[in-house]
């Protein structure tokens, strides 16, 4: 028994020691509880918090671009997709057999599917079929109890109602590239699209709205277990225009089916009232991918679909110009009202002659009569006594060869040469380079719409800004009012001198554009025409007495240009027209403008009340 | 008192046996057996399918088995030691080779569709073996190095079976289980120290052998944020799951690491983790307390047992619920490497609640029949 003691009172010695050594480890773990559940409670709290809470974002519906009246010129269009939920059937190739009964689907579709299904967790949806029509719609809903796992996603499309007729003002959309969701990680959401050009791209941000956020539970693999808070996103906000789609319509309808480019401006305030340009593309093909033998025929198109002749295209003015010529000469004085200049039908400066466009002369004019006869000697020796740098001084503040401040993403400045300008390019300003500029041609160079504000200015004698855009959500943006503009600073003699030769090259007896003239009597047309070379006529050729530019290659023809203001009296409207290698201003041009600005008289968009702010924000 | 003695020596009357139950420790299971329940609800999304349920039907079979084997004497169970051990040993053999893998291991094998984890019966008969050999041997005995070249054959030979399979956590729970028995046997300090010094060198060579997966286990345990997608992965969620818990909680069935599935294998090994997440430092403080009175009430009913036999015997069995437990929770808390070993009747998982149940009623056994006395002839030492 003795030796039982002993044995017990060891084992119960190290019994006791062991249980106090268990309870020292299990405190120790207590102790490592509290660290990690107290101490560090913030920071697993945190983490646990991005473990199960995924903020998504929701996409908001693009703004709509109204017209001045608030007639939808962009919009949004359901657009229904067909999605497949992989779990939601047992069995995906009868799911999709049964599908492409009621919508074809071909073999690549059915590959794409297939490798998305494999590549996404079940209860994620792979779109089936994208841009279904109400039909395809409708049968597949009717079906649904046939196509387990077949669901359908209402999305937005974006439409443009007035097409190829506003697509160059209003742009387009497209879906964002990688280098688009870099800068806005929004955009990564389905359905959202960039604007890519005109106002769509210019005003992008106003347009885009801001996403929603959903904050949804999610579990480890990532299904969403319930949404725990939802913040509707801002929808993107309506863009009123300054355009009249009636006008814009009509407009483009004058310009046939020439080459051509037209730009009608409020010339009080700069808004664009219409701006067209032919020919042109269906903007809504770039929201779905545009087919490859379209952009073939796009970008292969010598008359240039996809550029936006109005504010891109660059023409020399031809003696559209003269106008500016005559104010800068008034102006410093080496012109008076009053002075003559003897017309013989050619003029020699140093070893070259330049021609009149007249063979046998116009004889003695002052500025009424040369504006009025667009004489070219006239103004090649105004221009040589001006000088260049005056002149384009002068085309400068009336806005050509100038950057204006256009709201749209792209313009061509175009050139107005100065002396600078010709010595920094290493060469000698000549006196004939001088001559050729003062009927516009040379290396002048400008843009439809710097025509059409040029002759705003002429007509209003306000330095306005042309503008496409009214409202942004509602808001009417500064440049609205006539006062918003400062006055030019020219003297009104000049102005109304170079106004009255205007108005006679349309309306008196002899002046060069009387098929412009207007059919209504209310009102008076005062314009200018311009013929513009876009090759060198030889002296042999001139001197053969049967060059007619007329039988030249498309190409090569002479672009036909005419600005116009109107009422005379009162002016409101201007007007630029060029047609490409339309030969002869008065005869390809004038009619057009003269059209243009009878529906511009007629409709009087400028004078009618636009659509109020309120109701441009209950319409959208 | 010698009356009292006779009528247990004879053994007579399962009502008087029955009598002599701790019925507060079968309560202290129940109540273990209830936080198993609660947890594994949670563990289901807030359904009794498919855990909660079929964790209480074991229970209640498991618990009239251990009763069961609490009547039986613990002279019987002395005498099965051996034969225990044997067996085990067979289908450690077995598992080896027609086992079942599972996470790279070959860790159970079927007995008409009962799943049986071989080195967790092992772990009871080697208890058994090692107590019986040691309640034979005399003070001066236990001195004598020759003496304890058998016992520690008994425990190297399951280990190196289990480290085959390859289980590294469970090898080392046996061994030192092994040790905590040749501790209480009265083996001398010293010999503990001959041990344990040439350990650090022998863990660098054996880490050299160690399996790819236990080698990353390893290592993210000492760097979890190396690769949070990967093997460390686990360490963090259940960190994560604990940690967001707080003092209080999340409330029951609103712990979103186990409800989201964020938290791995949270109805067995990481079920520590979802109690804490969802009951808080106060939850979790409540389940170690409740563990810790268990394991003392194990140790209790050594310390009270009259024989040798019965004290080794319970002071293994309590010894072995400790070491799951420090196991268990020290790999949810993040404070040991992560080993696959469940947490007693609270995880999910039917061979371990079966052994386990056995071992308490081992346990049970030894406290009903602390007082008999063993014959003399069985003693031949």
């Amino acid at each position: 028994m003795r030796r039982d003691t002993k044995r017990a009172g060891v084992f119960t010695r190290r019994a006791l020691l062991l249980m106090g050594g268990q309870v020292a480890l299990l405190g120790g773990l207590a102790a490592r509880l509290y660290q990690v559940q107290v101490v560090e409670a913030p920071r697993y709290r945190m983490l646990s918090k991005q473990n199960s809470i995924s903020a998504r974002l929701i996409a908001p519906p693009r703004g709509r671009i109204l017209d001045r009246f608030g007639t939808v010129v962009g919009g949004n269009k359901v657009n229904w997709s067909a999605v497949l939920i992989a779990e939601q059937t047992n069995n995906i190739e009868a799911t999709l057999d049964a599908f492409s009964q009621l919508v074809p689907l071909d073999d690549h579709d059915k590959a794409r599917i297939r490798r998305e299904v494999h590549q996404h967790r079940s209860f994620i949806p792979v779109l089936v079929k994208d841009f279904l029509n109400w039909d395809e719609m409708a049968r597949i809903e009717v079906n649904a109890p046939d196509l387990p796992g077949i669901a359908v996603d209402a999305g937005t499309t974006r439409i443009y109602p007035f097409g190829e007729q506003l697509a160059h003002v209003v742009g387009y959309v497209a879906p964002p590239t990688e280098a688009d969701v870099a800068t806005d990680p929004q955009l990564a959401l389905p359905g959202m699209r960039v604007g890519r050009t005109g106002v769509e791209k210019y005003h992008d941000m106003a347009l885009r709205g801001r996403a929603g956020v959903v904050e949804l539970e999610v579990n480890a693999v990532g299904r969403v277990i319930r949404e725990l808070d939802r913040q509707e996103g801002t929808p993107g906000e309506t863009v009123g225009l300054t355009i009249d789609a009636d006008l814009q319509h009509a407009v483009v309808d004058h310009l046939g089916n020439e080459s051509a480019s037209a730009v009608v401006l409020d010339c009080t305030n700069g808004e664009v009232l219409a701006m067209a340009t032919n020919p042109s593309f269906d903007p809504s093909l770039f929201d779905s991918g545009v087919p490859e033998a379209q952009w073939q025929e796009w970008i292969s198109n010598e008359r240039r679909p996809l550029l936006n002749k109005a504010t891109e295209g660059l023409y020399a003015p031809g003696s559209t110009f003269k106008m500016a010529v005559a104010m800068s000469a008034l102006e410093s004085r080496t012109l008076t009202p009053t002075d003559r200049i003897f017309c013989r039908g050619y003029i020699d400066v140093g070893d070259h002659r330049f021609h009149c466009w007249k063979r046998g002369g116009h004889g003695s004019l002052d500025l009424y009569g040369g504006i009025k006869n667009s004489c070219d000697v006239f103004f090649y020796e105004t221009a040589r006594r001006t000088g260049i740098d005056r002149i384009s001084a002068m085309a400068h503040r009336f806005g050509l060869g100038f950057k204006l401040e256009i709201d749209l993403p792209a313009q061509r400045v175009g050139l107005i040469p100065t002396r600078e300008w010709r010595e920094a390019q290493g060469h000698p300003w000549e006196i004939g380079d001088t001559i050729v500029s003062g009927i516009g041609q040379g290396y002048i160079q400008v843009t439809p719409l710097q025509l059409a504000t040029y002759v705003a200015r002429v007509a209003t004698g306000r330095a306005i800004q042309p503008h496409v855009t009214r409202t942004v959500a509602g808001d009417v943006q500064p440049g609205a009012d006539m006062l918003d503009w400062p006055l030019m600073e020219v003297s009104n003699k000049w102005l109304n001198l170079v106004r009255s030769g205007m108005w006679a090259v349309v309306n008196s007896p002899g002046g060069t554009a009387p098929q412009a003239r207007l059919p209504d009597p209310r009102w008076q047309l005062a314009g200018k025409t311009g013929s513009a070379q876009v090759m060198r006529v030889s002296r042999a050729e001139r001197e053969d007495g049967h060059f007619n530019s007329a039988n030249l290659p498309w190409k090569l023809r002479p672009n036909a240009l005419f600005v116009a203001f109107a009422p005379y009296d009162a002016p409101r409207y201007a007007v630029s027209v060029v047609v490409e290698h339309g030969n002869a201003g008065a005869e390809a041009a004038g009619p057009i403008a003269r059209d243009i600005m009878m529906d511009a008289l007629t409709r009087d968009p400028a004078s009618r009340t636009p659509a109020s702010p309120q109701q441009v924000a209950e319409k959208s | 008192m010698m009356d009292r003695r006779l009528l247990r020596e004879t053994s007579v009357g399962i009502s008087a046996k029955l009598w002599q139950v701790s019925w507060l420790y079968v309560l202290m299971l129940c109540a273990l057996a209830g936080v198993g329940y609660v947890a594994l609800y949670s563990a289901g999304g807030g359904s009794p399918e498919p855990y909660a349920d079929r964790h209480v039907m074991r229970f209640a079979i498991a618990l009239l088995m251990m009763l069961g084997v609490a009547m039986v004497d613990i002279r019987v169970i002395q005498k099965l030691a051996w034969p225990a051990y044997a067996v085990s040993l067979g289908l450690l053999v077995a598992v080896a080779r027609f086992g079942h893998v599972g996470m790279g291991a070959q860790r159970w094998i079927e007995f008409g569709g009962l799943q049986v984890q071989p080195s967790e019966m092992m772990k009871i008969a080697l208890v058994l073996v090692l107590a019986s050999w040691f309640h034979r041997a005399s003070w001066e005995r236990i001195g004598n190095p020759l003496f304890l070249i058998p016992p520690v054959i008994a425990i190297l030979v399951p280990v190196g079976l289990i480290l085959k399979e390859p289980n590294l956590g469970t090898a080392v729970i046996t061994a030192m289980l092994g040790g905590t028995i040749f501790f209480a046997a009265g083996v001398r300090w010293w010999k503990f120290l001959l041990v344990a010094l040439p350990v650090p060198l022998i863990a660098r060579i054996a880490y050299t052998h160690l399996h790819g997966y236990q080698k990353a286990r390893i290592e993210t345990f000492l760097h979890p944020e190396s690769d949070p997608l990967g093997a460390g992965y686990n360490i963090i969620q259940s960190k994560i799951a604990l940690g967001s818990g707080g003092m209080w909680g999340k409330g029951f069935l609103h712990g979103t690491q186990g409800q989201l599935d964020f938290l791995p294998e949270k109805q067995t090994d990481f079920v520590f983790a979802l109690i804490g997440e969802q009951f808080g430092l106060v939850g979790g403080l409540a389940l170690i307390g409740l563990l810790t009175l268990i394991i003392l009430g194990g140790m209790l009913i050594a310390l009270r047992c009259r024989h040798q036999f019965g004290r080794l015997v319970a002071l293994g069995i309590s010894a072995n619920l400790f070491l799951y437990v420090f196991v268990n929770i020290a790999m949810a808390i993040g404070a040991i490497p992560v080993g696959g070993v469940p947490l007693p009747l609270v995880s999910h998982g039917g061979s371990a609640m079966m052994t386990v149940m056995v071992g308490f009623g081992v346990l049970m056994s030894v406290h009903v029949h602390r007082d008999v006395e063993f014959s003399a002839v069985e003693d031949r030492f």
